[in-house]
């Protein structure tokens, strides 16, 4: 499967913006499941300086500043994905999940650590008895990690309720425990968060869905801005990416962008300005097979 | 205490033999010299106004810091063995950090478990994979030392971050050598100075940029941090400019100094801000704190931060365990210093142990980041057993546990007996060429209570000096040495914009203090005088001018309103001294004081005094009861002859810089200010020129004897007028002010391609032209015309057109920014 996919992100401003430093994590990565065959990053007003370089997790990270006074800033990033169709293991046949959570820590090598640090609470994820008794609802003793996975990702896609209104991207993981109410990056961090609690590694991916226009299908959430799921470490069977807002196991329909511990680490755009006034952020998102 | 090493004496009695010369040179001054020299100290001290910002704690902003008269005095031989250990200390806490930020070796052989490294809030994966000069992370280090009853230094705590007290230490030593210049130097001490000639030598080293002259800079959290005083003492002392985070920009992966002459590029960055709190952009820490894009600066090679970002990630507790096995690995060697025996609970083995001793070991946060505790010790302190126990069993990583030790004890001076109290020391250490100096000295604090040293470098009931003795004489070294070839420069260190405007504050606060104290002497004399209120026909007059000033409530001077109001004499003393009512005296100095204390290192030691005196004069007075208006004018009197003081520095020592003409713009434009509605309220607006009425504006304006001695007894308005604002002689004279205020705004820097004049120019051009074509015969009809006279209207029009020159300047020099924020996330 192979798509194109034009990312905008518009700011604009009542007043004039002197300076503005920002870092962008747009362009898709390359692993097993994905090739990112073609990728620019367009900014409008042209910056000044784009300096690239990868993070800690293996992300391209573009930064760049403007120092000319602008009312208006434009991103634009323009992606071409391969996504190689894989087949998921039988869930019933996967290991115990004690098993892959006594591995993690007796794994030293590079790659083991680069998994190990994905069990441990981070800025937007906290680990804590109440949500490990949530998660061990789904894996009790001796289940195999992928079913019980999958009916984690069910309850909290059954338990939480999509609402764009109840959250912001500051909302403790605590709060959607309690409210049962928020969006997809919610929803990641809530699972992500009771995964760690029970000593698994998790880790959050932000990226692209695409839409499925079927005749009388449901529309899939988050078609139209950028989504987020979660991956978590399965042992030998290696890293297993579920979508909790949609209940269900990325195909070929998920183009991955960027992961890390939580939103924090692989936040599409960020960035600093001064002056502006008030401001208006507009996001357009597009995914088209090719 | 049982048990505790005593610093000064031996078990039997007899002084330890290190301590024999101070003892003996101390003796021979004899009790009451030594009480007397300690009371100058004392003062100075206070008068230096060592304060320190207490972290998160409102109700006591800032505090004097008790210093102890005895030194705290350590062998050499001993000291030489501690510095070793201490050098060692910190080599190999640069050996982890270069580690852990870079190939994590440590991690894949086992020598530190991962959980330490990836569970640490403060690993911020943005830190990694920096790649500093040298590969060194670490050039200030400081660590907390405890002498336990075995008679060695234990250490208990490491400071990594951006670590503070060296200032301190410094200050100390100062006061102390003031009060025994004769012993210090009879008894061999090390001195101090060495200490700050190497940190100045590596940072100059660091530059990878401008080598010959880098420019450094000194990243201070400001004055709600919590080591403001210390920021500015260093920025001062080691020549260089404090900056605040707001200061800097990052221009093309430089970062940039803003200054009233446009952007300059920055070459070193001493690090007094917790790595935290930093770059905002890629870690996010405290609003209006720290440089966006400092750690891209940093990774282009561009500017070189020290400590390194990242550095704080070891002063964590949790590590302590593991150094001994770390020294083996990285350095090949043994630990040397004794540590405090401390078990990480996130360890299984340790854990059970802490389980089952918990009874004997004290529970503190297994992490630091950005300078506190990640579980805060005043809520271990306040949790009983079971709550403590369940939150460990929860959270066991964050938590290890500690043996406890006995501080060792010194004496401290009391007028009365000889008190011994527990004592901490930090030492400090810099890096030096390939290795590490440490400061021959330190900071002591002192506690009755030992626990209480454990806190924070906040805590204990004073300090001491330190003295390391040296093994022969001590060479004298100073600061100001020559390094390689200096460009010659005039107008020193560059001006931030943010410095130029709290000059500019500066000196409008201290022309309102001036003159607030100058209306209310007169009003003064005259209440407390013999006259009858009766005679007196003026004294109405002033104080509606007060009034008008807002010193005192408008109705005061109302007729009707006034009779339910108690007796302006008997009122005034309270409203002078209420610092809570804008206007009154007592707030406008604690204005002039905050403005000052903002710009404390661009100001002389002598002017800060000054400063410093004015403010606690009135505070004092402030504290009293059943103040009268006896006391008040003794107080103005004094007030007056410090702000002479400080005028007089300012115009003999302060080099014709930028930051000079800020001060004084800001003075010439309020006493402009304040000579138009002198001459407005007293003179023009009532239609009965009293002679009493010109004489206390005279008295005022400070311009009595001139008049006196040009016209006699001969009070007449058309003089005064002249006088006060007219006269290009008079240096109190509003033309005079106006003069000076057009070549200073001539001076300001400014883009040399426009043509013509700015408008800032032009406004001061023009206020002044219109007073200089002022003539005798509207300075005649003035007194018939009064307010509606020409004159009357243009010093009107002259209210107005100053305040908007005052605004234009601070927006074209002064407010180059506001706070960055955050962009809404894409």
């Amino acid at each position: 499967m192979k798509y194109k996919v034009t990312h905008t992100t518009t700011y604009e401003y009542s007043a004039n913006v002197p300076l503005c430093q920002n870092e962008t994590r747009l362009a898709p990565r390359n692993d097993a499941g994905q090739t990112c065959e073609y990728h620019r990053l367009a900014v409008h007003p042209k910056p000044g300086e784009m300096t690239k370089r990868t993070d800690y997790f293996g992300n391209t990270v573009n930064q760049f500043s403007l120092s000319t006074g602008h009312r208006s800033l434009r991103v634009t990033a323009i992606s071409r994905i391969r996504i190689h169709p894989s087949v998921s293991p039988l869930p019933g046949t996967t290991p115990p999940w004690e098993q892959v959570r006594d591995g993690l820590n007796q794994n030293r090598t590079r790659v083991g650590l680069d998994i190990y640090q994905f069990a441990f609470a981070s800025p937007h994820v906290e680990c804590n008895q109440e949500l490990a008794r949530y998660a061990t609802e789904s894996f009790t003793p001796g289940r195999p990690i992928l079913e019980a996975l999958i009916e984690l990702t069910k309850r909290i896609y059954t338990d939480v309720v999509y609402d764009t209104q109840a959250t912001t991207v500051s909302t403790p993981v605590m709060e959607v425990f309690q409210h049962r109410r928020g969006v997809c990056q919610d929803m990641a961090h809530l699972q992500i968060a009771c995964l760690r609690s029970i000593g698994l590694a998790a880790r959050y991916v932000s990226g692209y869905l695409r839409t499925v226009p079927l005749d009388g299908a449901p529309r899939l959430v988050g078609a139209d801005a950028s989504h987020a799921w979660l991956s978590l470490y399965c042992g030998t069977l290696g890293w297993i990416d579920v979508d909790p807002t949609n209940n269900v196991l990325p195909g070929v329909d998920h183009i991955t962008v960027a992961w890390g511990r939580d939103y924090s680490d692989v936040c599409p755009i960020s960035g600093m300005f001064v002056g502006g006034g008030r401001h208006k952020l507009t996001v357009a998102v597009n995914v088209m097979p090719m | 205490m049982a048990g505790a090493y005593d610093e000064m004496f031996l078990p039997t009695g007899e002084p330890r033999p290190h301590c024999l010369p101070f003892i003996s040179a101390v003796d021979s001054l004899g009790r009451a010299e030594l009480s007397q020299r300690w009371a100058q100290v004392e003062r100075f001290v206070r008068e230096n106004g060592m304060v320190y910002h207490a972290y998160g704690d409102p109700s006591e902003a800032v505090r004097p810091w008790d210093l102890d008269a005895l030194p705290l005095i350590i062998s050499a031989d001993e000291w030489k063995q501690v510095s070793h250990g201490l050098a060692q200390r910190a080599k190999l806490m640069n050996a982890i950090l270069a580690d852990l930020y870079g190939s994590q070796t440590l991690l894949t052989d086992g020598h530190v478990p991962p959980d330490l490294v990836f569970g640490h809030p403060g690993f911020a994966r943005a830190f990694h994979g920096q790649h500093g000069p040298g590969d060194r992370y670490l050039h200030l280090y400081a660590v907390d030392l405890a002498r336990a009853s075995d008679g060695r230094w234990w250490v208990v705590g490491d400071r990594t971050d951006a670590p503070l007290g060296m200032a301190y230490a410094l200050e100390n030593r100062i006061a102390v050598s003031r009060m025994l210049p004769s012993v210090i130097h009879d008894c061999q001490v090390e001195r101090l100075a060495s200490f700050f000639i190497a940190l100045q030598d590596t940072l100059r080293d660091l530059a990878k940029t401008n080598r010959e002259n880098p420019r450094i800079v000194l990243l201070s959290h400001g004055p709600q941090g919590p080591s403001y005083f210390e920021d500015a003492y260093l920025a001062r002392y080691l020549g260089y400019t404090l900056v605040e985070g707001a200061d800097l920009t990052v221009r093309n992966n430089r970062v940039m100094l803003k200054t009233l002459g446009g952007l300059l590029p920055v070459d070193v960055v001493l690090r007094r801000l917790s790595d935290q709190y930093c770059d905002p952009l890629e870690v996010r820490g405290k609003p209006g704190l720290g440089v966006s894009g400092l750690l891209r600066a940093e990774r282009s090679g561009n500017v070189v931060i020290a400590n390194a970002l990242g550095s704080s990630l070891v002063e964590s507790p949790a590590l302590m365990p593991f150094l001994p096995g770390l020294s083996r690995r990285l350095l090949g060697e043994e630990l040397e210093l004794p540590y405090l025996a401390t078990w990480w609970c996130g360890q299984e083995g340790p854990r059970n142990h802490v389980r089952e001793n918990l009874d004997s070991l004290s529970v503190r946060s297994a992490f630091r980041v950005g300078r506190v505790d990640q579980v805060p010790r005043e809520e271990l302190r306040a949790a009983d057993a079971a709550t403590l126990a369940r939150r460990m069993s929860e959270y066991p990583a964050r938590f290890v546990a500690q043996e406890s030790l006995v501080r060792s004890m010194a004496p401290v001076w009391t007028r009365h007996e000889p008190r011994a109290v527990h004592v901490a020391l930090r030492a400090f250490i810099v890096a030096s060429g390939d290795s590490f100096s440490v400061m021959p000295g330190g900071l002591v604090r002192v506690a009755a209570d030992s626990s209480e040293l454990d806190l924070s470098i906040l805590a204990g009931e004073g300090s001491k000096d330190a003295w390391v003795l040296s093994e022969g004489p001590v060479p004298s070294v100073t600061l100001l040495q020559p390094h390689g070839k200096a460009e010659l420069r005039r107008g020193s260190a560059e001006l931030p914009s943010r410095v130029a405007d709290n000059l500019f504050w500066l000196g409008r606060r201290i022309e309102r203090a001036e003159s607030a104290t100058r209306l209310l002497r007169p009003i003064l004399l005259r209440l407390t005088g013999e006259s009858e209120r009766a005679a007196l026909p003026e004294l109405g007059e002033l104080l509606r001018t007060l009034a008008a000033q807002g010193q005192i409530e408008p109705g005061f001077v109302v007729d009707g309103v006034k009779d339910q109001l108690p007796a302006i004499e008997n009122a005034l003393p309270t409203l002078i001294l209420d610092v809570k009512q804008p206007g009154s005296l007592r707030n406008t100095v604690a204005g002039m004081f905050g403005n000052a204390s903002l710009v404390r290192d661009r100001m002389s030691i002598d002017s800060w005094r000054i400063v410093l005196r004015l403010e606690q004069q009135i505070d004092t007075l402030a504290r009293r009861r059943g103040v009268g208006l006896g006391d008040v004018l003794e107080l103005l009197n004094a007030m007056i002859i410090n702000l002479a003081a400080f005028g007089g520095l300012v115009s003999e020592s302060m080099t014709r810089a930028q930051g000079w003409r800020f001060l004084d713009l800001g003075r010439r434009l309020e006493r402009s200010l304040q000579t138009i509605s002198l001459v407005q309220d007293l003179l023009l607006e009532t239609d009965n020129h009293e002679t009493a009425a010109m004489e206390a504006a005279l008295e005022v304006a400070d311009s009595a004897m001139t008049y006196r001695s040009r016209y006699l007894a001969n009070l007449q308005l058309p003089m005064v007028l002249d006088l006060l604002l007219t006269d290009e002689t008079n240096p109190r004279s509003l033309v005079f002010q106006l003069a000076q205020i057009v070549s200073h705004v001539d001076a300001l820097p400014r883009d040399q391609g426009q043509p013509l004049r700015g408008t800032d120019q032009r406004i001061a051009i023009s206020a002044l032209t219109k007073l200089q074509l002022i003539d005798a015969a509207a300075l005649h009809n003035a007194a018939s015309g009064g307010v509606r006279s020409k004159l009357g209207r243009t010093l009107q029009w002259l209210k107005l057109q100053l305040p908007r020159l005052s605004e234009l300047i601070s927006h074209k020099y002064l407010i180059h920014a506001d706070v960055p924020r955050q962009l809404a996330d894409g």
